[in-house]
């Protein structure tokens, strides 16, 4: 297991050098090799979302990829999300709607809900509903991380 | 606006938001160590031998222990309800002779990283001698370990003539029903690193959560540390629900590796061993029996229930099968009362307390059976609670039995009030009239609801102290610790409301057992209640130096002065002559007396909110699928410090309510192998489950037993949602005592829906 390749990371417009193994998940990476601790791993096997980061754009669960997969591709994680400090529209609707308690499974929240509304601005609640439900919280029951996207979808809709 | 009463908005959001969050995961010390648990996969045997030779030549292993190594470690102790027939049944830190469920400890590694732990992990290769196993509290009693049975007691609660009660009877109704196995599973899993400075013999523990203040009491004493030699260090931690936080196995390992190996050693949980080795809970089967007078009114209730406590007596002892005796009579006046809880050890996981330990099963025994008085007397499921619950004019209301070591007095309530403002708010008889309409065309659609009183501020004491520091600025530090639930808001807002400066230049510490000598931390909704009373003692005291010196410096009598944001000024005047916080502060330090104030609030008594659950749902026939399609919450707080967050102790409550009432169960085969060890299994309801929910906060019974008049608000959210969800499926299928356990499966359904009626 220690054949170790080494790899560029491109995490929030930044590169990142790691020598990781092969079985390195992308959560792991970001985490252990990038210090990027906003990533949360709250079941390893794919049914949480706590670990949903953007690759491209999409979001995906960053524990169930390589990170010699992500090598290449545009990663966008939680800490790239505020401009300074600048709350992002989606970040701001989550403080403004009590939409986190423990704040566990808030990235994971934020980065699939960023990733949705920026590639669908005009998603139906119906569907939003349907993506919101990819992620498990286990404080809130759902009704103001619901209430915050929507609020974020109006205002980044302008 | 911030301070009771206020929907502020949160001090703890801003890191959460921004991926700057300290979980136990994040925290890592220069050449850790990390641990790895080898685990049981039988579910009873006896150990034959362990082999860790394999595992200590593999890659990066710096150790292995087996229970042989670990064997002058005591047994996890109890922290509450203690009971000595239980002792013989506490878990050692790595099992010795035998294992007694999946998941339990018999090995651990530690190695350089953690991929190189976990793979060693595997090549630790156990050889167990298979025994039967034990899987239902139901069954003929059997042995724990040889000449020791798994039956150790029976916890015992009763007032009243009972035997009187039923022979005056004129309806004997009785029911068994039972709350399938289920947990917090909070979204972070267990984590802790441990280091020891040796040549200062002193042991820091991060990743501490709940009651940081009370397991550092109790690591020292199992670790062999004088108290001041321990410090316990609370980061941000991702849920809590009662499981996580308590003592487990594994703490005391990561503890004792720091020490032994001289390094730091550092503990993540992964998901899978969460579901099979952290606290379960629920898992009680009831037999209810009332005797009742021909218009509905209760003369005595007997109930008899089995606690399927799990492979071992964990550091709760008896506290839940011992809340489920106490407070299952609920808001009705029950003149004659026994309840019997047999505590019986079986090969599963074993049990703890979880959000409204206790309480979310016995209400549900007791409003199933209040539905089915009401079906069989034909009474409504409204007028058979209204002929029972205690009148307003009854409080404070003396239960007759005790729990955690206090009498239960209902200390303030006006529960007819509450149902009527039920009725009334959510518009019960249009619900009525809708799903009437609904099933004459042929849906299956129903309400129902439960009653419930919750409890909460558990005391002795609550414990704050608090300062105004040089530049202006307020820290309080308190013995109370944070899941998640706002505390910090909270305590700022108490403190605020007496001493009115700016929420975001307080900064609330906590779960830090260095900053304060002692705490109780954060459960049995206490925090609000104790250490906000504490708080509020601190806020007046600080507020009386501060207008003093103030007073001095500006040369006017204090009482004529208020504190208004940074500054201190007349009370009738907003511009003129004023004197700083700061200046305040420098001059209160140059006097030798700095701005500070300790108070402790002192409480024999819980105090308790009560409320009521209601659902509305829709079955489809087909499949057997419920559908939950609204949530109704009436609750009586006393006074709500910020209703915003009240809400979101509701709504989190509601969701795993229903997640105990419909999802989620920890099955087991015959064999003792859990079917629910990950999260595809283990089903958790997500925003696609949920419905709306439709709340009504209420303060209408203040408590009298603290300054503020509050009661708690961190179960209040689950605690009838079982009961209330059974019911609406009872009403949906017109069977109104169908549903008899949690959780309602599609499966129960049709086989509800084909019985012959």
């Amino acid at each position: 297991m220690s054949d170790k390749l080494d790899i560029t990371l491109e995490v929030n417009g930044r590169g990142y050098e790691a020598r990781v193994e092969p079985r390195r998940s992308l959560a792991d990476a970001l985490r252990e090799d990038c210090g990027l601790t906003g990533t949360h791993l709250g079941c390893e096997h794919g049914v949480c979302g706590a670990c949903t980061v953007l690759v491209d754009g999409e979001p995906v669960r960053a524990c169930l990829m390589f990170a010699v997969q992500a090598e290449g591709r545009a990663i966008r994680t939680v800490e790239g999300l505020a401009d300074g400090d600048r709350l992002s529209p989606l970040q701001q609707a989550f403080h403004d709607h009590h939409g986190l308690q423990c704040g566990f499974c808030t990235p994971g929240f934020l980065m699939l809900a960023t990733g949705i509304l920026e590639a669908t601005p005009d998603i139906s609640d119906e569907a939003l509903l349907e993506v919101l439900s990819s992620n498990i919280c286990r404080c809130t029951g759902y009704q103001n991380i619901v209430k915050a996207v929507r609020a974020a979808r109006e205002q980044m809709r302008g | 606006m911030s301070g009771l009463g206020a929907r502020a908005k949160r001090l703890e959001d801003l890191p959460l938001l921004t991926g700057r969050g300290r979980f136990a995961a994040d925290i890592s010390f220069p050449d850790q160590l990390h641990m790895r648990i080898v685990r049981s996969s039988l579910a009873h045997g006896r150990i034959v031998g362990i082999d860790p030779s394999q595992a200590l030549a593999a890659e990066g292993v710096v150790a292995v222990w087996t229970g042989a190594d670990t064997a002058d470690v005591p047994l996890i102790d109890f922290r509450q309800v203690e009971v000595e027939s239980l002792k013989p049944y506490r878990q050692p830190v790595l099992a010795r002779d035998h294992v007694r469920y999946v998941g339990e400890p018999v090995a651990a590694v530690f190695a350089l990283d953690a991929g190189l732990a976990e793979d060693a992990a595997d090549l630790v290769a156990p050889e167990f001698e298979p025994l039967a196993a034990d899987v239902t509290a139901l069954g003929t009693p059997g042995e724990f370990a040889p000449g020791i049975g798994n039956h150790p007691t029976v916890i015992e609660k009763a007032y009243g003539d009972l035997d009187g009660a039923f022979a005056r009877a004129e309806h004997v109704i009785s029911l068994d029903v039972a709350v399938g196995r289920h947990s917090g599973t909070p979204l972070e899993c267990r984590g802790l690193v441990a280091r020891y400075a040796r040549d200062r013999g002193r042991l820091e523990v991060h990743g501490a959560a709940k009651i940081p203040h009370l397991n550092r009491e109790r690591l020292a004493g199992m670790l062999g540390l004088e108290l001041d030699r321990i410090h316990l260090f609370e980061g941000h931690v991702g849920g809590g629900f009662g499981v996580r936080g308590e003592i487990y196995p594994e703490d005391v390992l990561v503890c004792l590796a720091a020490m032994r190996l001289a390094r730091p050693v550092k503990w993540i949980e992964d998901r899978f061993e969460h579901l099979i080795a952290a606290n379960h809970s629920r898992d009680q089967s009831y037999r209810v029996r009332a005797a009742v007078d021909g218009d509905g009114r209760i003369l005595g209730l007997d109930a008899e229930f089995w606690h399927d406590q799990g492979a071992y007596v964990r550091t709760h002892a008896a506290t839940v099968p011992d809340l489920s005796c106490a407070m299952l009579p609920g808001p009705y006046v029950i003149p004659a009362y026994r309840a019997r809880g047999h505590i019986r050890l079986t090969n599963k996981t074993p049990a703890g307390t979880y959000r409204a330990p206790g309480r979310f099963e016995s209400t549900f025994a007791r409003e199933r059976l209040m539905d089915v008085i009401g079906a069989r007397l034909g009474i409504d499921p409204i007028d058979i609670r209204r002929a029972n619950l205690i009148g307003p004019h009854q409080m404070p209301y003396a239960l007759g039995v005790e729990t955690l070591g206090t009498e239960i007095v209902y200390d303030s309530a006006d529960f007819p009030r509450l149902l009527d403002r039920f009725i009334d708010h959510f518009a019960h008889a249009d619900i009525l009239s809708a799903n009437e309409t609904r099933r004459r065309n042929g849906e299956f659609a129903g309400f129902g609801f439960g009653y419930f009183v919750e409890k909460s501020g558990l005391g002795p004491f609550g414990v704050a102290s608090a300062a105004v520091r040089a530049d202006g600025t307020v820290e309080i530090v308190t013995g109370a610790a944070s899941v998640g639930q706002g505390i910090e808001t909270a305590m700022a807002q108490i403190f605020a409301a007496e001493f009115p400066v700016d929420l975001s230049s307080i900064s609330v510490i906590h779960g830090q057992t260095d900053r304060i000598a002692e705490g109780l931390g954060a459960f049995a909704s206490r925090v609000t209640v104790m250490t906000g009373s504490a708080v509020h003692l601190c806020a007046l005291k600080l507020k009386a130096a501060v207008l003093e010196i103030a007073g001095g410096l500006l040369q006017s009598a204090p009482e004529r002065l208020v504190i208004d944001g940074t500054c201190v000024r007349p009370a009738d005047a907003h511009s003129g002559p004023s004197a700083s916080l700061a200046d305040i502060a420098s001059a209160a330090e140059q006097t030798g007396t700095p701005l500070s104030a300790h108070e402790k609030f002192l409480c024999d008594h819980m105090v308790y909110p009560y409320g009521i659950h209601g659902a509305q749902v829709a079955i489809d026939a087909d499949t057997g699928e419920v559908r939950l399609e609204r949530v109704y919450v009436a609750y009586d707080v006393g006074r709500a410090v910020n209703p915003t967050l009240v809400e979101g102790q509701i709504a989190g409550g509601v969701a795993q309510g229903v997640g105990g009432a419909l999802y989620e169960e920890f099955r087991y085969d015959a064999d003792g192998q859990p079917l629910a060890a990950t999260f595809a299994d283990y089903l958790i309801p997500t925003a696609r489950e949920m419905a709306p929910i439709e709340m009504l906060v209420t303060e209408d019974a203040p408590s009298p037993l603290n300054p503020l008049g509050v009661k708690g608000a961190g179960e209040c959210g689950i605690n009838a949602m079982g009961a209330a969800i059974a019911a609406a499926v009872g009403d949906a299928l017109q069977m109104p005592g169908a549903v008899t356990r949690l959780p309602i499966t599609p499966r129960m359904v049709r086989e509800i829906l084909r019985a012959p009626r």
